[in-house]
């Protein structure tokens, strides 16, 4: 039987607030335990929450750049659990009111078409302590500087067909609120985390099938490999006559399985309800216009003027603008090199793109920056360096060597393009090479290629190939 | 130095005059909790020392010529109120180690307008009960008359400012436990609008009903503590931010051309006949005052106790689930596992009637039933409100018994929740609505005080205070102590 | 509405509550005189009527993104049960 997966994702978006959601401490990751857990976090007897403005205006933001419906009042209401990371014994978050709804991103397929994906809803809500069992006998250790940190909890419809289009959607996510600067996007940290709903069901059924909720999927990679693992599983599980259970499974990324997450299985009673000790949340125009000033340029817009302005290809302008960060190294990169569009994205994309990879660096970690690796380019045009020179130069700068005319000027990489001394060459390779010359003249005209070959190895490499090509031809001809 | 029979406006007085100094007061109420408070269990806690320090602080104000109205003159903080460095049980085993780390605004205001605090006063467990029975460190007794209760949840500072063991006290409301105590112990107390006092560091039990408010022997003390203790606070989302009227320039204005509503649905069924005779008194007293009276409806009254019993027990299951045995508060020895841990702790810690309300509350918010429950009440709430919006449309204020019964004997209703949720009756549509009201002394029946209860719009204390303060002018019930405090 | 042993049993434990084996029978017949009281809600329409959870209309108020909390661990632990290390101790817990 043929398959169809069906795949929706919550995304939790810490926001990158200084402060909590609903008091004063600081939200800077690595402090010292429980040091940055304030009496309202702790949720000592008599404590209230009072609500941050800044998570409110982040939300907006993400609203406004997915084409959400910002909710012009929401509600926060709260959902009651025990559990010792949740020092209330009920999260703070948002049930029947979120603050925007129904909005939708573009993905881009592997075969380079685009698809639409819906988003339910975002919410505001705080996030919960950490758990650590390592390090004690017996007994598990509570840091609950983490609770408290505001989350966007980023709802998708289950509209993703298969576990690249979640990655890709994933992806979609992670550059978005970056480029909004509301959430580092920093996965190890667990700034960026998801959860994902992942159901088959025979191909044409209209009907969803049962669904399992996967969490713990911290890396683009482990998303792929949790669902692919749990969509063969459930496969298995319905061809052997079996029966998906509605269920929590978490995702065992040594294993490389999915495993459920309770024992004993219990119907989770959350006894949502409004939170009284927090009013309704009222956004008015003034404060929508107001987030929307501060949005920066959104990836579809900036992959588009790249098409547009530096006459880059499609496929181009969207790795460059994958991220802000290594788009905006780009815009530096053309700036500096004098308004060289297409041949600054081909360095950054092949030459630093390589070496960032080879490296396992991040764009901010570049050794060469935006501007050195538009200073070197700015040497191409002015035919100081030939394009294969400048990967020499590249590798210099990348060494930590300087410039690229500081490493010019030490390795005597300048190109020659005085007539004489290249005639002078030219004028050698002919002669040394006589009957390579009638071949040429014989018709053999590929043997060019030869010749050219013959006089950049006489300058080491430094002969301008174009005036080299030119006498070449003029002399051969003769 | 016979200093406990005198009200605080008069202990200011007398302060400001120096009569005496803080210290000395401060002394003699002292003396006067470990002499005669000890059979009433009006306290939980007394801080002598911190007291005392206290007390000379305000002297050494004084002398350096910065005393305010309230410099000086002791209070007692009902012990829901989270106080620095001293325990704040709540009236329960869970909290009896707990010191808290930070001090309650209310005490934070009343601090900083130089008040001495003596203690912390007994209550019913979490605010929870309308006799005081459901503490963790006993009942507390009326001044009254020993076998009967002081009313709840605020009993411990009523029965403290009615036994004259200290001039004033905080409460809390959440459902009548100011109003309700100072009916049955014979003071005068005052629940203000929602939002007026910030609730900040005030041990929750239903966030949405919850006020502080004070309790003292006049309708002027009441006035002076509220200024102290109202005001913004930008720690309590739901604290509004409004000037606080100087309530006391107030106090003096004529009653004339006052419009008072009778509410029908107050005067019926349930109500004591010799309570009803009190109350038609007190009637007649404001009508010589200049005050016309009309008979109004509040016609969902009957549904104010239902409504409260699903909204305040659901409320109250979610505040009190942070009581886990984890980050502060009581711990069941060796537990086996964290199901272990959080169902003994609470179990061991928590009383009976706590219990009662978290597993309603619980039931009315679960799967299933939040809308027959919650959501309905919520429906019925607004009603409710909207009763008495139509009538402040007709009338300025409203009257009525505070409570059906004089204070009946301990142990009386403890089998029975709904019989003793009833004493509540006249009291808890005013926390659904979020008003004012306040409940003054105004006679006695089978031997036991009665209060009148006034009940006024959002944010108009001042119109409150102003009524009483003119019928305590021209009456002696709120002089009356009982006799064995005299 | 009257509520089985059983059902107070799961409420209970929803609630984190324990309740002694010999005292369910007077919870099971206190809850369910408790219900049964408010069921009178049950006697008024309220179809047309919108839930009110606040009794004044306000709406929230906004807290500037400003760090006010310093470092108050010391004394936040010294009432809590078991610490060590910073942590708050617990049973371990199984996921």
């Amino acid at each position: 039987m043929a398959w169809e997966v069906v795949i929706g994702l919550e995304i939790h978006a810490q926001l990158a607030t200084r402060s909590k959601i609903f008091s004063g401490a600081s939200t800077a990751y690595g402090a010292e335990p429980n040091t940055q857990a304030c009496a309202v976090d702790l949720g000592l007897p008599g404590v209230l929450p009072v609500l941050n403005a800044e998570a409110v205006n982040m939300a907006i933001k993400f609203g406004l750049a997915t084409g959400c419906t910002i909710a012009p009042r929401s509600v926060f209401a709260r959902k009651n659990y025990f559990y010792p990371d949740l020092p209330k014994g009920y999260q703070i978050s948002q049930y029947e009111l979120p603050i925007v709804h129904s909005g939708e991103v573009l993905i881009a397929l592997e075969d380079g078409r685009s698809k639409r994906v819906g988003l339910t809803r975002a919410h505001l809500e705080e996030d919960a302590g950490k758990s650590l069992h390592e390090g004690f006998e017996g007994v598990t250790g509570i840091d609950l500087n983490r609770a408290g940190t505001p989350l966007l909890e980023i709802v998708s419809e289950p509209d993703m067909r298969s576990a690249k289009e979640a990655v890709a959607y994933m992806r979609k996510i992670h550059s978005l609120v970056r480029y909004l600067g509301i959430c580092d996007g920093n996965m190890q940290e667990g700034s960026f985390r998801c959860d994902a709903n992942v159901s088959v069901r025979p191909k044409g059924q209209e009907e969803l099938g049962t669904r399992t909720e996967l969490k713990n999927l911290n890396s683009f990679r482990f998303i792929e490999r949790a669902i692919n693992f749990e969509v063969e599983r459930q496969i298995d599980v319905i061809e052997s006559g079996g029966q998906v259970v509605q269920e929590t499974r978490l995702y065992d990324a040594d294993r490389n399985e999915t495993r459920s997450m309770r024992t004993k299985e219990e119907a989770n009673d959350y006894r949502y309800f409004p939170d009284p000790d927090l009013l309704p949340v009222e956004i008015g125009e003034a404060d929508i216009q107001r987030a929307r000033a501060e949005l920066p340029e959104l990836p579809d817009a900036k992959r588009q003027r790249f098409m547009e302005q530096y006459g880059l290809s499609e496929s181009d302008a969207g790795q460059l603008t994958a991220s802000r960060e290594l788009a905006d190294y780009y815009e530096t990169v053309v700036e500096a090199s004098g308004g060289e569009g297409k041949l600054s994205a081909n360095w950054v994309i092949v030459e630093l793109g390589g070496a960032l990879n080879r490296d396992d660096l991040d764009i901010a970690d570049s050794p060469v920056s935006a501007a050195r690796l538009g200073g070197m380019l700015r040497r191409i045009t002015d035919n100081t360096i030939s394009g294969k020179i400048a990967k020499d130069v590249f590798d210099a700068m990348w060494r930590g060597e300087g410039d690229a005319d500081a490493v010019i000027e030490a390795k005597g990489l300048k190109q020659v393009t005085d007539a004489g001394a290249i005639e002078a060459m030219v004028d050698e390779a002919i002669a040394a090479n006589p009957k390579q010359v009638e071949q040429y003249k014989a018709g053999k005209e590929k043997l060019l290629g030869f010749f050219v070959g013959q006089v950049m190895k006489a300058s080491k490499g430094k002969a301008n190939p174009a005036q080299v090509n030119e006498l070449l031809k003029k002399k051969l001809s003769d | 130095m016979s200093v406990h029979d005198k009200t605080v406006s008069e202990l200011a007085a007398g302060l400001a005059a120096g009569d005496y100094s803080s210290e000395e007061l401060t002394r003699a109420c002292l003396q006067r909790i470990r002499e005669q408070g000890s059979a009433l269990n009006a306290f939980i806690t007394v801080t002598e020392e911190q007291a005392l320090d206290a007390a000379r602080v305000a002297d050494q104000q004084r002398a350096a010529g910065r005393a305010g109205p309230l410099t000086g003159v002791p209070v007692a903080h009902k012990d829901i109120f989270c106080t620095r460095g001293v325990r704040t049980s709540c009236g329960s085993r869970m909290l009896d180690n707990f010191v808290s780390p930070y001090d309650a605004h209310v005490v934070e205001r009343l601090n900083a307008a130089g008040m001495v605090s003596l203690g912390k006063t007994n209550m019913d467990e979490f605010a929870m009960g309308s006799s005081n029975e459901t503490s963790y460190y006993g009942p507390v007794k009326n001044p009254w008359d020993t076998r009967a209760v002081p009313g709840g949840s605020s009993g411990g500072s009523a029965a403290a400012v009615a036994a004259r063991l200290v001039p004033a006290a905080t409460g809390t409301d959440t459902g009548g436990s100011i109003r309700q105590p100072a009916a049955l112990c014979g003071i005068t107390g005052l629940k203000p609008t929602y939002g007026r006092v910030s609730r900040y560091g005030m041990i929750a039990f239903a966030s949405s009903l919850d006020q502080a408010g004070p309790m003292a022997r006049t309708a002027e003390d009441c006035a002076l503590l509220l200024e102290a203790m109202a005001g913004f606070d930008r720690r309590d989302s739901t604290c509004v931010d409004q000037p606080v009227p100087r309530y006391g320039e107030a106090l003096n204005r004529d009653l004339d051309g006052l419009t008072i509503g009778l509410p029908k649905e107050y005067f019926g069924e349930g109500l004591d006949a010799d309570v009803a005779r009190v109350v038609d008194a007190a009637i007649e007293e404001y009508r010589k005052l200049g005050v016309a009276f009309r008979e109004i409806s509040l016609k969902n009254t009957a549904l104010a106790v239902p409504a409260y019993y699903v909204i305040a027990p659901a409320e109250c299951s979610s505040n009190l689930s942070r009581f886990d045995g984890v980050r502060f508060g009581y711990r069941c020895e060796n537990p086996r596992d964290l199901e272990d841990l959080y169902k003994r702790s609470r179990g061991e810690a928590f009383g009976a009637e706590v219990k009662r309300r978290i597993l309603v509350g619980t039931y009315a918010l679960s799967a299933g039933y939040y809308d027959a429950y919650y959501l309905k009440a919520q429906k019925v709430r607004r009603l409710i409100r909207d009763d008495f919006l139509a009538a402040f449309n007709q009338v300025d204020l409203i009257l009525g018994p505070t409570s059906p019964t004089v204070a009946f004997n301990l142990g009386e209703r403890a089998d029975d929740p709904v019989s003793m949720y009833l004493s509540d009756v006249y009291t808890i549509a005013v926390n659904l609505a979020g008003l004012p009201g306040i409940s003054h002394p105004a006679g006695f029946a089978h031997g036991r005080p009665v209060g009148v209860q006034l009940i006024g719009a959002h944010f108009d204390e001042a119109r409150l205070l102003n009524a009483v303060h003119r019928y305590q002018q021209v009456t002696d019930w709120h002089t009356r102590a009982p006799e064995a405090f005299a | 509405m009257s509520l089985s042993n059983e059902q107070v049993e799961n409420i209970a434990h929803l609630a984190r509550l324990g309740v002694n084996e010999q005292d369910l029978d007077t919870y099971a017949v206190n809850l369910s005189r408790i219900l049964e009281f408010v069921e009178a809600l049950g006697t008024v329409d309220t179809s047309a009527v919108e839930p009110l959870a606040h009794p004044i209309d306000m709406v929230q108020r906004l807290r500037p993104d400003e760090v006010t909390e310093s470092d108050q661990r010391a004394l936040f632990q010294s009432v809590a049960p078991s610490v060590e290390g910073g942590l708050y101790l617990v049973p371990r817990v199984i996921e």
